[in-house]
């Protein structure tokens, strides 16, 4: 169960929106979590689906990795639909006891689904198609000004890329401290939900420990690689913006133009 | 030329409560440029501590350390001397700093300011001198022990050192990945000139060095060459360590009163002495 967590997986590709530059990347999914909450009508979100769907295809990554990515948040979008089915006003379609489901409130759920559907697929995009530490290095870049703030960019972007590095090691250490109780008799699977979270503190404590004492480790091995901070330290990694980057934020942009036409033209369904 | 020197280091660790404990006591010990030498002791006898001096990561608390004459206590040579002196530590998983193995390697050159053109060509060589270029976009976590013990190598390799130390490298490896280590260890020293200490409790790899130091206590015991050092079975016994298997066997023949040398290393010399005895071959 503990290894279905994709958090910050990357899949390596050779594909255009691998090659992108990851600043573009980020901006363009800022982007796009913006252009998916500007269109009012039928047309305009068709589009913006659309535009996912050609990134989609751009990654050529399988369709299969961005259906799982969406399954977890399955319970998170149906409860929203579900509320927005129940509480939008208008025509009435169905009616009992206290509940009333309308005309608009079919539109407005199915509307705000594929609109969740659309940001979350559309940001995992960004993690499966760009490394953990390209995205920290293009946040570094992206973030410098707030250097006039004193706020240290690169050892947030440091310890970013270090807790990244450190999820997959963490959690198999978590599956063998588990199997390790289990083993000893631990029963971790049965009771209510105080006993079963009294049952983690053996897990939680051993797991604690060995996390302090690989950072220990961490910390020296860095010092060992002649780490002292972000002072005079250059990247292997260049990051050029090329014509493709100019071209595809040409592209967005075009997008949230053509929608916001749209909203102005077309009636509103929501 | 020689690499490293020790000068009557002394080194404890200071607690507000208990007693200061000396960890080395009037060490003196002097690595020569290009040696393969193995530092043995049992648990607490002080070699990782001593390991540790080597690059400036623990500063001596009496007497002085030299890296090529650098002095590790002078703090505006910290750099120089770490990217001299190369440090691998044991546990792979915990010296890993980045998500993809080429970007890792290169964290070391990045430190040093190396520009970006030749960290590429840095990582490449380093890669290929461990026999790792073809994982160069994989994930760390997603390779065995032994791979990723000899990714941690080559991101010290890229620093381009001079002298590598191995704080028992191969601890938590199984016996594959123990290979691959030693062997990448040990053509590291024959075909590129490189200084090796490697820390180890494996008898059988410390016998594979040019020179064995065994300490004791924050002392050195002895120091010679593997065969001068393992031939002390009774010794090494009396400090809690072992000797090499095959030396072992012809020791305690030789105590039964078969005429066996007390030099024998390997299995295969230990065979050609078993004949010889027999008077069978030559």
């Amino acid at each position: 169960m503990l290894t279905d967590i994709t958090i910050g997986q990357f899949f390596p590709g050779n594909s255009l929106l691998h090659r992108l530059d990851p600043r573009i990347k980020l901006v363009l999914t800022l982007f796009y979590i913006v252009l998916v909450f500007v269109p009012q009508n039928w047309l305009g979100l068709l589009i913006a689906v659309a535009f996912l769907i050609v990134a989609l295809a751009c990654s050529r990554l399988p369709a299969r990795l961005i259906l799982r990515s969406l399954k977890p948040t399955v319970p998170i979008i149906l409860l929203t639909a579900i509320i927005n089915l129940f509480y939008v006003a208008g025509d009435v379609l169905w009616s009992w006891w206290i509940f009333t489901i309308t005309y608009q409130g079919v539109t407005t759920a199915v509307f705000i689904a594929i609109r969740l559907l659309c940001l979350i697929a559309g940001s995992s995009l960004l993690t499966y198609t760009t490394s953990p530490t390209t995205l920290t290095d293009a946040m570094e870049r992206l973030l410098k000004p707030l250097k006039w703030l004193h706020i240290n960019i690169h050892e947030l972007a440091m310890m970013m890329t270090i807790a990244l590095r450190f999820i997959p090691t963490l959690i198999e250490e978590t599956d063998q401290i588990m199997s390790a109780q289990k083993a000893r008799g631990a029963d971790m699977e049965s009771g209510g939900l105080m006993q079963r979270v009294r049952a983690l503190v053996p897990v939680l404590i051993p797991l604690f420990v060995s996390a302090f004492r690989r950072a220990i480790d961490l910390a020296m091995a860095m010092e060992c690689r002649c780490y002292h901070g972000g002072k005079g330290r250059t990247r292997m990694k260049q990051l050029h913006m090329q014509a493709r980057d100019y071209m595809s934020l040409a592209v967005a942009a075009l997008v949230l133009a053509g929608i916001i036409l749209l909203n102005i033209y077309i009636p509103a369904t929501i | 030329m020689e690499m490293l020197r020790t000068e009557n280091l002394r080194f404890q660790y200071e607690y507000e409560e208990e007693a200061p404990t000396l960890v080395l006591d009037d060490l003196n010990l002097t690595i020569e440029e290009g040696s393969f030498v193995a530092l043995l002791g049992h648990n607490g006898s002080g070699k990782s501590t001593l390991a540790k001096h080597f690059n400036a990561i623990q500063l001596p608390t009496g007497g002085r350390v030299l890296v090529r004459d650098m002095d590790t206590a002078d703090e505006s040579l910290c750099l120089k001397i770490r990217q001299t002196v190369g440090m691998v530590l044991q546990n792979p998983d915990n010296q890993l700093v980045s998500t993809i193995v080429e970007e890792d390697v290169a964290f070391g050159p990045e430190n040093l300011g190396i520009p970006p053109a030749e960290i590429a060509q840095r990582v490449t060589d380093a890669l290929q001198l461990v026999g790792m270029e073809a994982y160069r976009d994989h994930a760390p976590h997603k390779l065995s022990g032994g791979q990723k013990q000899r990714v941690a190598i080559a991101g010290i390799l890229a620093m381009q050192p001079d002298c590598l130390v191995l704080d028992e490298p191969t601890a938590m490896l199984d016996p594959q990945g123990r290979k691959e280590v030693l062997e990448t260890v040990r053509r590291l020293n024959r075909e590129r000139g490189m200084t090796v200490v490697l820390i180890t409790h494996y008898m059988e790899e410390a016998a594979q060095a040019d020179r064995v130091v065994v300490m004791d206590d924050g002392h050195i015991l002895r120091d010679g060459t593997p065969k001068e050092v393992f031939a002390c079975v009774e010794e090494l016994r009396a400090v809690a360590l072992d000797v090499p298997q095959p030396t072992e066997l012809c020791h305690l023949l030789r105590k039964a009163g078969i005429d066996l040398p007390s030099d024998v290393l390997t299995v295969e010399e230990c065979v050609d002495a078993l004949l010889k005895y027999k008077g069978v071959g030559e």
